[in-house]
């Protein structure tokens, strides 16, 4: 909503505060001040001047004056290119030294021959409008040699307000008045509450939908077509940043810019018998003003005649009913709509518009007949017209009283009101008081969202200031701190970090194409209906898709060796939406809320990793990311097993399966060739996987302290010679079973392969650490859990002992 | 004065003479000693087993009783003098390898050995736990919820009916299919309703996670960005326990130094509401000429507010026993002012270069 100055002041008439002030006061009370724009302060030395001779200049290619104009104290020569004044018109004349706006400076020069001392201002020169057809003709009572700026109050401040949904009364001069006269104690002139005469027996009005409860119908005639906004009004609206259009357009948007009520005019002739206000009926068309022919929906609202819509109430009107250069009856429609009706509809036809702006935040309902009077008043003034009768349709239900104890808001601030503060606020807002405490409390019509205590708590509260509001802090139970989870959560982080990558965050916006690529389509990735970029309308089924788009930002800008993780939620499947969501007068039942949920995709925290180039002093492969994982599992207490994998997107052969017991939670290793070149990715790029949620639910809770023993230890290594296929973590966990409980520790230390061994075979070097909990081992001892441990391998994998 | 009652030759070695001819011998030799090598061979011939001082030493045994004393205390003072010639000579040589081979052994231990990788954790990360921890230490609980949500949680039970205005405000991205009742939530505000349902009363939660709107990617908005809601319900609860917790939070995110405000606002959700505003940390409030704020003083980091009784009703609980606050910040703003992060892109877009100046904890 944009604000000027002058027109605030003209309704709080002891208004004299500068802007800052005002600003100040307004956002202090919670209307958003955005910013102040300043016109006109760049303007001087433009006075009144009259224009005493013209000489036609011929020879050129445009119509060329050369006049004399009185500016007062003397007489100045000028060239004009404009030809729309006579001789003793009233112009404004810039002088020499003048400054116009956009810091031009007006100077003597010589030009078509002759000398110009100044120069006589257009409309646009004084930035009075975008464009102008010749200069500016000042009204006959201007006073010559006058200083123009303050002669049109060109100087002019504009606020600039954001304007939040509950306060609709607020878009318009009216509402934010009252909000400043409320500020600064002062006095409102509130011409919402001018009293108008009662109308009888106007055009008919039939109220046919709930949707429509207030519909004044006013009409004129003999309203001169060629009549044009005067100057003030034009200059007005621009300021308000609406632009001028016809007398009648112009009259409606300023009294809606001054009251907040939407009017509309419709071109009294073309209409055919009564107006009614309906739903639309299925197949339904109408042609909008602004030349578009829309198919109607059974729920939009709509102004109709005999022959069927003509507006789509509150949105826009209808072309055949516009007001045209012919138009002398004028019906104006000043009415009150359903907020919901208007903003599905504006939404369904994708047509914001000033009015429906006011229509969804709700319109004052009360304010019917004085906008039309006032229009009607507007056009009679500036438009020669005569007033016709007038239809007030008013099926409004009385405004429901609120039970107000006056002690309410200090309870809700934590301090005292004074019992007179609290009705003098109330009286503020516009309300009605009945009764002494409670008291009962009428809301004033502009103010619909003032529907409970809660809002008048707010209206007193806001209005004497959240900075009188003490500070204090509450005193909350003993808290449990944070839970298992969210504690393994944050190691799980660290973890990751603590292995060498770096944490980031990325959209879980993915394409069709790399959901394909990656082969991750299994995983039914829901879809957004209204994505920011049509090419990625996808949730991440997967961290993956996003971690390569970092890898490759991060490649693309020069660093080749890549190491990054994220945690975070993948969206997997979509539920089924409930019948009927449930009702919020009451806490919805544990099936109810069972549904809701029941409706959402799964969405599992993952932890996901992704490398190339050089990890350390070599280059990044497939156990990389297998050790990252395992590692960030211990780190939670959770043991899990490799196994072999060959699931998408990864390479057959260099892709590690992490489960825990036998499930699999976690996949890691290098992405299969053809995913690289597809995403045009680093050759050999690792990326790894893991369902943090089931890694922190397999955590084991408090650990069971080990018992370390003092005994001395017994170091034995065997060689064995397996199958090139057989993994090293299988043949480790055979003998980690095979040795016994006496195995305190087993590590692999060589892996070889070659021709001693034998083609197709590897052999695997380990060492294997023994010792007992009570006793020093003997040799007998630990040859036996040794032997034990190797057979277990060799009757599992047929794993032998080398040489 | 009778002769001496043994015989002067077998006690020699006693003679004054000679013990100091030992000393000054030995003493030379250990001086001479060129390393701890020849200083051992040096201690072996003056201080070992046939050494001039314990040959001497046995020689005592011959003496009269009454002439004992006297020999035994030279020799004494014989082994303690060479003791400390031998002791000063090796502290010497000692100190003399040490500062050779010592300095021989030196190295660059600013060579990275190449074992441990650098890695780093992002700042939205660490700022959830940071914010999280400010509100445990006050005795609050860390909520959660899904970022996919049902429309009933992101809006109808905040009191935003359908078609209500206030849905306008914030861009829904809706899961498709149309009529799927599902939407990447678009604030943080959910979870104060799955925690009024889930935990009971009373109820002190803080909900840090991310939310969604559709607004294009540019220097100052993302679609994607981080929340913190916070909610306390409990009896007695007013608005001066919203102005105490907020001055709190922005006292440990932002430092004492910078003031806060409230201002006048509308949620839905919230009845009274406010947005939080914190003195512009760039020209501490002055407003002079200041691209941070606009020249406003001020910077907006979230909105708050009483909680409405209609989201309580919702939930199950009675408004007229129970009432409470909520707030939710913007986790960007935070981290943009906490360390002057100018274009919100680069918190998105994954360059290592970027996480890794924040270490560990940020």
């Amino acid at each position: 909503m944009r604000v000027p100055l002058s027109w605030l002041r003209e309704l709080v008439p002891g208004l004299t505060s500068a802007s800052a002030e005002i600003s100040a006061a307004l956002i202090r009370a919670g209307l958003e001040v955005e910013q102040v724009h300043a016109f006109g302060h760049d303007i001087s030395g433009v006075v009144v001047g009259r224009v005493l001779e013209i000489e036609e200049l011929t020879g050129h290619k445009k119509p060329i004056r050369f006049c004399r104009v009185d500016v007062g104290d003397q007489v100045r020569d000028v060239v004009c290119g404009a030809t729309n004044f006579e001789v003793g018109a009233l112009v404004p004349f810039a002088l020499p030294g003048a400054s116009l706006p956009g810091g031009f400076q007006i100077a003597t020069r010589q030009t078509y021959g002759r000398t110009s001392d100044g120069m006589i201002c257009s409309e646009a020169e004084l930035g009075l409008g975008d464009s102008s057809a010749g200069i500016l003709v000042l009204p006959d009572d201007s006073p010559l040699g006058a200083d123009v700026v303050g002669l049109l109050q060109l100087a002019e401040e504009v606020l600039d307000i954001a304007i939040t949904p509950d306060r609709g009364y607020t878009l318009s001069i009216r509402g934010v008045a009252r909000e400043a006269a409320t500020a600064f104690g002062l006095a409102l002139s509130d011409p919402g509450l001018a009293v108008v005469e009662p109308a009888t027996g106007g055009h008919e009005v039939r109220l046919l939908d709930p949707g429509c409860d207030r519909y004044v119908a006013a009409t004129v005639s003999g309203a001169q077509p060629a009549a044009t906004s005067p100057l003030w009004l034009r200059r007005r609206l621009l300021l308000a940043g609406m632009r001028p259009i016809s007398l009648a357009v112009d009259v409606t948007n300023h009294v809606m810019l001054e009251l907040g009520q939407p009017l509309h005019a419709f071109d009294l002739g073309a209409l055919q018998g009564p107006v009614a206000v309906r739903r639309a009926q299925p197949g339904e068309r109408l042609t909008t003003l602004d030349g578009q022919d829309r198919a109607l929906d059974p729920d939009d609202l709509v102004i109709t005649d005999d022959r069927g819509p003509v507006a789509l109430a509150g949105v826009m009107g209808g072309a055949a009913t516009e007001i045209s250069t012919a138009t002398t009856r004028i019906l104006i429609e000043s009415a009150h709509f359903d907020p919901s009706s208007i903003t599905r509809a504006a939404r369904r036809h994708k047509l914001p518009s000033e009015a429906s702006k006011r229509y969804e935040r709700g319109v004052d309902p009360g304010l019917g007949p004085v906008a039309a009077a006032r229009a009607v008043a507007m056009l009679i003034q500036l438009g020669g017209a005569t007033a016709g009768p007038v239809t007030d349709v008013d099926l409004r239900a009385p405004a429901p009283a609120i039970r107000f104890p006056l002690d309410r808001p200090g309870r809700v601030a934590g301090r005292s009101f004074a019992p007179d503060v609290v009705r003098q606020r109330l009286l503020d807002v516009g309300c009605q008081l009945e009764g002494d405490d409670p008291v009962l409390v009428t809301p004033p019509s502009w103010r619909p969202d003032l529907r409970g205590p809660a809002d008048l708590v707010e209206e007193v509260i806001r209005l004497e200031g959240y900075d009188t509001v003490p500070v204090l802090l509450p005193k909350a139970p003993a808290g449990r701190g944070l839970t298992e989870e969210q504690r393994l959560r944050r190691t799980a982080s660290r973890s990751l970090a603590a292995t060498g990558l770096v944490e980031v965050v990325t959209p879980p916006f993915v394409a069709d194409g790399v959901i394909e690529a990656l082969g991750l389509g299994e995983h039914k990735p829901p879809r957004v209906l209204n994505p920011l970029s049509e090419q990625e309308s996808l949730l991440r089924p997967s961290l993956l898709p996003g971690l390569l788009v970092a890898l490759q930002r991060n490649v693309g800008r020069g660093l080749a060796d890549v190491a990054i993780f994220e945690t975070g939620s993948v969206f997997r499947g979509l539920g089924e939406p409930v019948p009927a969501v449930p009702k919020t007068s009451q806490r919805p039942s544990d099936e109810e809320l069972a549904g809701l949920d029941a409706a959402l995709p799964a969405q599992p925290r993952h932890a996901a990793l992704a490398l190339c180039g050089r990890r350390g002093n070599h280059p990044a492969e497939a156990a990389d990311a297998v050790e990252v994982l395992l590692s960030l599992a211990s780190a939670l207490g959770v043991e899990l097993t490799v196994g072999r994998g060959d699931d998408a997107p990864w390479h057959p052969g260099r892709c590690a399966r992490l489960l825990l017991s036998d499930v699999v939670i976690g996949t890691a290793g290098e992405l299969h060739p053809r995913v690289v070149s597809a995403l045009d990715l680093p050759p050999r790029t690792v990326v790894g996987q893991i369902d943090l949620d089931a890694l922190v639910a397999a955590a084991p809770g408090p650990v069971p302290a080990p018992v370390v023993s003092p005994y001395p230890p017994s170091s034995v290594d065997v060689a064995l010679v397996v199958a090139e296929e057989v993994l090293s973590a299988d043949v480790q966990r055979s003998l980690r079973a095979g040795a016994g409980d006496l195995l305190e520790q087993i590590r692999l230390f060589d892996v070889f392969s070659g021709p001693q061994v034998g083609e197709g075979s590897k052999s695997l070097a380990y060492n294997l650490r023994f010792r007992a909990p009570d006793r020093t081992l003997t040799d007998g001892e630990v040859l036996a859990a040794r032997d034990a441990a190797v057979a277990r391998a060799a009757a599992e994998h047929g794993a032998a002992l080398r040489g | 004065m009778s002769a001496p009652d043994y015989d002067p030759k077998q006690v020699s070695l006693l003679d004054a003479a000679q013990l100091d001819a030992a000393r000054q011998q030995g003493e030379a030799a250990f001086a001479a000693a060129a390393d701890l090598d020849q200083l051992a061979a040096a201690r072996t011939a003056h201080l070992g087993g046939s050494a001039h001082v314990n040959l001497a030493n046995r020689e005592i045994g011959v003496l009269p009783p009454a002439a004992k004393g006297d020999a035994g205390r030279r020799v004494n003072e014989l082994r303690a003098a060479l003791e400390q010639a031998h002791q000063q000579r090796k502290v010497q040589l000692e100190d003399e390898r040490d500062a050779r081979v010592l300095v021989e052994e030196r190295v660059d231990v600013s060579l990275p050995p190449g074992a441990v990788l650098q890695g780093a954790r992002h700042p939205l990360t660490t700022i959830q736990e940071r914010i999280a921890d400010v509100f445990v230490a006050m005795g609050w609980e860390v909520a959660e919820g899904p970022e996919v949500e049902h429309e009933w949680f992101n809006f109808d039970a905040l009191n935003m009916p359908a078609d209500h205005p206030a849905r306008e405000m914030q861009d829904t991205l809706w899961v498709a299919p149309a009529g799927s009742q599902v939407v990447l939530r678009t604030q943080t505000s959910p979870v104060q309703i799955r925690s009024l349902l889930a935990r009971g009363l009373p109820c002190y939660v803080v909900a840090p996670g991310r939310v969604f709107r559709n607004d294009a990617l540019d220097a100052t908005h993302s679609p994607v960005f981080g929340q913190v809601e916070g909610l306390c319900v409990d009896e007695g609860i007013t608005m001066a326990h919203l102005r105490g917790t907020l001055e709190a939070y922005a006292a440990a995110m932002f430092g004492s130094r910078l003031a806060s405000r409230l201002r006048p606002s509308y949620f839905p959700f919230t009845e009274p509401s406010a947005e939080l505003d914190i003195q512009c940390f760039a020209c501490l409030g002055s407003g002079a000429a200041c691209r941070v704020c606009s020249s406003e003083g001020w910077i907006e980091i979230g909105g708050c507010g009483m909680v409405n009784p209609a989201v309580l009703v919702a939930c199950g609980v009675d408004p007229e026993r129970y009432s409470g606050f909520a707030f939710g910040m913007g986790l960007d703003r935070t981290l943009m002012f906490r360390h002057g992060i100018t274009d919100i892109r680069d918190l998105y877009e994954g360059d290592q270069r970027f996480t890794l100046a924040f270490g560990m904890e940020a």
